[in-house]
């Protein structure tokens, strides 16, 4: 059975469709659905139920123009009208996955990483980032459990906000819980895999421990700035001439997301 | 009929980019004597509540709910009217 996909979009989201896409090529059944669609606001054919899914992905994008904070409208739309299905949806062990905005979004929920607080706050180069970075991935989260982990994968980000801060003064207690219980999923590196060590701008954003996606304690919800689904065929990468693959990192990475997905099945 | 003005700044020990950029821009224009930049979000919002204790116990859930992130940012509100 192909599992089901759905890519949520509201105003202001602008990568549903290399998601849905990334999903179709890797053997999925993906749909992009409006928020309006989720919760009844709309003709009876149109009406889609979050449990006919078996993952929901928020995709990147400036969602409802960014406005106060980045994800903060979307976050609230969710917050109120969503909230409670989205997390029975996750107590069921359902995937939940967030790219960039949607990382924002999820965070600002308090499902990322959903046992510490955290916020992703303004680059600290002032600057929006786009451009390629280094990943290494670790832990067991839904999107890095099947990749291997001594592989570099190189994807582009593309934020304003991914600076992933904690509350002042438990920033240590903080990345001690991440640490613990394997939350941290992507890291910024040097193309060799060395750490990053905060240094710009190989570390994009100042993000603390170089941490560049995390999953929730179960490891079903998870959230990252970079791009994989900018990156699925090898000439998106901006050293295809030099440096031939076979499929963009992009690809490799939704691989092994829906095989997490299809073991749930 | 109330008149609210909400400041949203970011917590003491968060990186102010936005602050930082604008002290650097104004000492390469020439303005040696600044210091220190900070910058701060202002919303103003009218409401209309029976009392304005009521008025600002909603204009604190306005604020922990969407204006404000409450890991990253303070909030104060003043209020206006009667």
């Amino acid at each position: 059975m192909k599992p089901k996909i759905c890519v949520m979009r509201i105003e202001g989201t602008n990568c549903e469709d290399e998601t849905a896409r990334a999903f179709r090529l890797v053997g999925a059944d993906a749909e992009i659905v409006h928020l309006k669609q989720l919760i009844g606001d709309c003709s009876e054919e149109r009406k889609r139920d979050l449990f006919d899914y078996d993952a929901m992905i928020f995709p990147g994008g400036f969602s409802a123009g960014d406005y106060v904070r980045a994800g903060a409208i979307w976050s609230a739309r969710i917050q109120s009208k969503l909230k409670n299905k989205l997390n029975s949806f996750v107590k069921e062990g359902r995937v939940v996955g967030g790219i960039c905005n949607g990382f924002q979004v999820l965070t600002t929920l308090d499902m990322l990483p959903g046992n510490v607080r955290a916020a992703l706050s303004t680059n600290e180069s002032a600057k929006f980032e786009c451009r390629f970075v280094y990943l290494k991935p670790f832990g067991k989260s839904a999107i890095t459990e099947n990749l291997d982990h001594n592989e570099i994968l190189s994807f582009p980000v593309a934020h304003m906000e991914g600076n992933l801060t904690f509350v002042p003064g438990k920033e240590d207690e903080s990345l001690k819980a991440l640490k613990e219980n394997d939350q941290i999923i992507f890291r910024y590196v040097y193309p060799d895999g060395t750490p990053a060590n905060r240094k710009y701008p190989i570390n994009p954003n100042g993000s603390i421990d170089d941490i560049a996606g995390v999953s929730n304690l179960e490891g079903n919800v998870f959230g990252l700035m970079p791009h994989p689904e900018r990156v699925l065929d090898s000439f998106n990468h901006f050293d295809w001439t030099r440096n031939p693959r076979k499929v963009g990192d992009g690809l490799i990475t939704f691989k092994s997301l829906i095989e997490f997905i299809k073991k749930k099945l | 009929m109330f008149n609210a003005e909400i400041r949203i700044e970011l917590k003491p020990g968060i990186l102010d980019a936005e602050g930082k950029t604008v002290k650097n821009s104004l000492i390469s224009l020439g303005f040696n004597s600044v210091k220190d930049v900070k910058s701060i979000k202002v919303f103003k919002i009218s409401l209309d509540e029976d009392s304005k204790e009521k008025a600002r116990e909603e204009l604190e859930k306005m604020c922990e709910q969407l204006l404000a992130n409450p890991v990253i940012n303070n909030y104060s509100i003043s209020i206006e009217g009667d």
